[in-house]
């Protein structure tokens, strides 16, 4: 396995130090006698943007579920922003959860509310006290950033694909998280809007100063979007590094992955 | 098949049963924890209360007044051979107090409250809505379970006494029709042999069966999998397991009341 960790990452024109905001170690996860991942290793530092690429079924969303505390490891380390999320009490996790933001691969909006209501659920549960204007400003602000103001009274069944990908990532902006976790973000999106995803998740990084996972099979998303790419495959990290790194190989399960994606 | 095969089937089928039943007992002990903790979602609660008596208010209605008159014009024949057709308001009374009013309340909400919480959560689950409230740090358990109880257990009972009276107003256009029994005889006479016993025994009926319908129409729905067939299979459990619940705890409340009675 190949490891090549960045020391420094400039973003927005401020240096960051290479502070480690998820570190997981040898981290094992199986569902009755499927073993899924089989020691992970992953570190993502403060301002960086990793893409963990794999084929389907390989773990890459069981990871982001550990991470975010949705399943829990059967063995091993993952630490999120200094914190052991397996080890946490109810207040702790909650505490843990507000600097986490999780954009579904199907958008997870909220069927029955408005784009409104969408994004004030969790602002009004979270974050006390704020005025019904405190709370109009800041739904306002969110959409502007992900540029659907427009559809703030429209329910999500009236939205398109794009657009439901892009209020479920407001949703999660609206508590502003350190680390963003995306699941597929253009999973089912023709490429223009693929593209137009990509530009928001760069965005995301650069307006509300995150540290992202990105899971996906897209190689134009991973490329577009990706400090550092990790390739996961049959439970683990194959190879870790910059596109053109993990890239340069004649490893056949890598380079079919590329061959695919790129010549199909 | 071979005994060993045989034995192993038997043994996860045991396992299964047993976890259902530890699984099940859990949400019942979380749901009570999670309803005294933290801040109350009342407008959730209102808003699931609406729903409830919204979508069952006209179909109580009508099936309580065809059970009353229905239940009267099949109880006739039998007091008439005893010359005691003028009991028939008590008679008719008693029945739809203790008996009648709770059990069809229960079941048609089972049929239709229900199913529509646990298809509802089943596919809030499936679509990963639970989950996506669980990373925004919002406590699914207390917004959507714990509020769904909460409301049916509220609703069943009031739509309990709203088919009580719907029923005798049935069994009353029954005995007036034959009988051209006056309004108010119907009633001093249908509510002489109703202690305050029955009315609470019915109360307390109603608010278990309320219980009942929503905590197992949330369970079902809360732990749904296996996509769309799993949504299905949730609501299609929660009317299926309610309303066997339900049958139980007639049978259990009876008794205890008829303890009372002697």
């Amino acid at each position: 396995m190949e490891t090549l960790n960045r020391a420094e990452e400039t973003l927005s024109g401020e240096t960051l130090s290479a502070e480690p905001v998820i570190e997981i170690q040898d981290l094992h996860k199986s569902f009755g006698d499927l073993h899924v991942l089989r020691g992970v290793d992953l570190k993502v530092d403060k301002g960086e943007n990793v893409v963990v690429l794999g084929r389907s079924g390989t773990g890459k969303s069981v990871l982001i579920k550990i991470i975010a505390g949705l399943l829990r490891q059967d063995r091993g380390k993952c630490h999120v922003l200094g914190q052991e999320a397996s080890s946490l009490n109810d207040k702790q996790l909650r505490d843990l959860r507000m600097k986490i933001g999780f954009s579904f691969q199907n958008s997870a909006l909220y069927d029955s509310m408005t784009v409104r209501e969408n994004l004030e659920f969790p602002l009004v549960r979270n974050i006390a006290n704020l005025s019904r204007s405190e709370v109009n400003e800041q739904i306002e602000y969110v959409l502007d950033a992900v540029g659907l103001l427009q559809t703030i009274n429209q329910v999500p069944s009236e939205l398109s694909g794009g657009q439901r990908k892009r209020i479920g990532i407001a949703r999660t902006l609206i508590l502003k998280p350190e680390i963003m976790l995306y699941d597929e973000p253009t999973a089912g999106l023709d490429p223009i809007t693929c593209l137009e995803i990509n530009e928001l998740i760069n965005e995301v990084k650069e307006k509300y100063h995150t540290s992202s996972i990105i899971i996906t099979h897209d190689l134009t998303c991973a490329r577009a979007t990706g400090d550092r790419i990790a390739m996961l495959l049959d439970g683990q990290f194959l190879r870790q590094g910059t596109f053109e790194e993990v890239f340069e190989t004649q490893e056949p399960q890598v380079k079919s992955f590329y061959d695919y994606n790129f010549i199909q | 098949m071979s005994a060993k095969k045989k034995e192993q089937v038997y043994n996860k089928g045991l396992d299964s049963a047993f976890l259902a039943v530890y699984n099940g007992y859990s949400f019942f002990i979380r749901f009570f924890r999670e309803a005294f903790k933290g801040r109350m979602e009342f407008q959730e609660i209102i808003k699931q209360c609406y729903a409830i008596g919204n979508k069952s208010l006209l179909l109580i209605g009508m099936t309580g007044f065809i059970t009353g008159m229905v239940f009267t014009k099949q109880s006739r024949p039998s007091l008439a051979e005893f010359g005691a057709v003028s009991w028939l308001p008590s008679l008719v009374a008693i029945a739809i107090v203790r008996a009648l009013a709770a059990l069809v309340t229960a079941l048609i909400s089972a049929g239709k409250i229900g199913s529509s919480i646990g298809a509802e959560l089943g596919s809030m689950r499936v679509t990963e809505q639970i989950d996506a409230m669980e990373v925004s740090a919002v406590n699914p358990f207390k917004f959507l379970v714990v509020t769904r109880v909460l409301a049916s257990t509220i609703s069943i009972p009031i739509l309990m006494f709203y088919c009580t009276a719907v029923s005798l107003l049935g069994a009353y256009m029954n005995v007036a029709l034959n009988e051209g029994t006056s309004f108010r005889a119907f009633f001093e006479n249908a509510f002489e042999q109703i202690t305050f016993l029955d009315i609470f025994t019915s109360l307390a009926k109603a608010v278990a069966y309320g219980f009942t319908i929503g905590i197992v129409g949330c369970y079902q729905g809360y732990n749904a999998n296996k996509g769309t067939e799993g949504v299905g299979k949730a609501a299609n459990s929660a009317v299926v397991i309610s309303m066997f619940l339900i049958f139980i705890e007639e049978v259990i409340i009876v008794q205890v009341s008829n303890y009372f009675r002697i």
